[in-house]
């Protein structure tokens, strides 16, 4: 195993532990926490991938921005006191056919798929440095890119227009 | 010489090791003495003496205060969260500290004809690093509050957290305009840019100062200090901790007030630059040009803690609904407005 690997091992293994925690979690601040873990883990997968920018701002971005908003919820509102409703019976049963299924789907469209064409390209691939992304960004895919900026400003003017008083 | 024979690889792991181990020691020492300095200045601002019983000049009350602290009694309250309670303080000294992996401290030492940077991490995303340890920052002061237990410290927690959230805004705007001149976001290239156009504050002086009030907010230094307003909050969101987890809070500020007017330093005062001459006329050796750009580099990063000092014994407190008027009505067009001048000045230039 060389070193690539056993990052790719560890880095694995936090991250489904920790998202098995986020999930399994009594009190929903731990389960946040958890959630920062596992981004922590993933923003560590795209750096053994060399993209550089994709890990810090998924750092920023999530673990520093989304997940303070909902830590601040949490903390707002008292769930120390054990409020969570007892689930109707039906209800899981239905919740876990639904998830079973969807796993099935997963299992079934993934079984056929070439893992060997999808190599991420470790220590070859310099795409996710700024300046070849910004390129490919600006370029390649620059209408995707405007479109969904578009999108992030619309849905920023629906944020400030549903938080006025009046 | 049997030394010299092993891998490269082991001489890059020593060096940075070294390095990291100075530069984590020198973030401590100033911080130690920045708590002297802090009662110093206060003492000057307000016609005192301060602190002159330790030592000649009172020199050693940060040893004198150290071991206060490290044998005060620790009490972790029954009622909070043990574990995320001693987490805080931890996660608050680790991004204080982690900061510093990316500044470039001076010119390469050159060891046996092998160039040595004098920079920790000369990442790719460079100044990204920094946003994102700083954005990180916000737990520490929010996990330590909301696992107090304590009303007090749970509204401080959540302040402090509005607040650095929001100020980061206006930060990442108003550092664009160095970006869109410097051309990279490596923190080497910014230096190099600066040390070969002149210094950014020159360009940049609107997001110079928009950086700067931002940066006073996110180490929560008056007159952004409402996480910890005492006469609000008792004492914000420390008031459960005791001992040394205090210490190591109270201590982050002041490193984070040492990195952040590093990164300033770096960012729009040309780093380890010297004014106003032509410092590769000299002659000196490489070395020597080293020590001088690190005493250059260190000379300006004080010359912010002491403004950030200044400050806090000049300027009273905000009220937090100023302190967001302020963030979000004025800092963030400002930044904008500042933004796409320097753009177009930019492409005016290049095209």
């Amino acid at each position: 195993m060389n070193i690539t690997q056993i990052l790719f091992w560890f880095l694995s293994v936090i991250a489904i532990f920790s998202a098995l925690m986020v999930i399994t979690s009594k009190n929903p601040v731990h389960s946040v926490l958890w959630l920062i873990v596992t981004f922590f883990a993933i923003s560590g997968h795209y750096i053994v991938m060399n993209a550089q920018f994709l890990a810090i701002v998924n750092i920023i971005v999530y673990a520093g921005a989304i997940m303070v908003l909902f830590l601040h919820v949490f903390m707002l509102i008292d769930l120390r006191a054990n409020t969570e409703p007892q689930q109707n019976r039906w209800i899981k049963i239905a919740g876990g056919i639904a998830g079973g299924s969807l796993m099935l789907v997963m299992i079934a469209a993934l079984r056929n798929v070439d893992i060997k064409a999808q190599d991420a390209g470790i220590n070859t691939n310099n795409i996710g440095l700024i300046k070849n992304l910004g390129r490919e960004l600006f370029t390649t895919y620059v209408i995707p890119f405007e479109l969904s900026s578009v999108l992030f400003l619309s849905a920023m003017v629906g944020a400030v227009v549903l938080g006025k008083k009046d | 010489m049997y030394l010299l024979a092993i891998d490269p690889i082991w001489w890059l792991i020593i060096e940075k090791l070294v390095l990291i181990a100075f530069v984590i020691t020198v973030s401590m020492v100033v911080a130690m003495y920045a708590t002297y300095g802090e009662r110093k200045v206060a003492a000057f601002m307000q016609d005192r003496i301060g602190p002159n019983r330790a030592g000649i000049f009172g020199i050693f009350q940060p040893f004198a205060d150290a071991g206060k602290l490290f044998f005060k009694e620790e009490i972790i309250p029954v009622s909070s969260s043990r574990f995320l309670f001693i987490l805080g303080p931890a996660l608050a000294m680790i991004t204080a500290l982690l900061t510093s992996a990316v500044i470039p401290w001076s010119v390469p030492l050159d060891i046996n004809g092998r160039s040595v940077p004098l920079q920790i991490a000369d990442v790719d995303v460079g100044i990204l690093f920094v946003f994102g340890v700083v954005s990180i920052g916000v737990y520490g002061i929010m996990i330590g509050g909301w696992a107090s237990n304590n009303k007090f410290s749970l509204i401080a927690a959540v302040r402090g957290a509005s607040q650095m959230v929001s100020y980061e805004l206006p930060m990442g705007l108003a550092l664009l305009g160095v970006l869109l001149f410097a051309g990279d976001l490596r923190m080497s290239s910014i230096v190099q840019t600066q040390v070969e156009h002149g210094w950014n504050v020159i360009y940049q002086p609107l997001g110079f100062i928009i950086f700067f009030i931002c940066a006073l907010a996110e180490c929560n230094r008056t007159p952004f200090d409402l996480p910890e307003a005492e006469n609000e909050l008792n004492f914000g969101y420390h008031q459960e901790y005791s001992s040394m987890k205090l210490g190591f809070y109270l201590f982050a500020e002041y490193i984070n007030m040492f990195i952040s007017g590093a990164v300033m330093a770096v960012l729009f005062f040309g780093g380890y630059d010297i004014p106003f001459v032509n410092e590769a006329a000299w002659g000196l050796g490489q070395n020597t040009m080293a020590i001088i750009g690190f005493a250059v580099m260190m000379s300006k990063a004080l010359f912010f803690v002491f403004v950030f000092m200044w400050i806090r014994w000049t300027i009273p407190r905000f009220r937090y609904d100023q302190l967001m008027t302020l963030g979000w009505k004025k800092l963030v067009p400002l930044a904008l407005v500042n933004l796409i001048i320097s753009a177009a000045v930019v492409l005016w230039l290049k095209k």
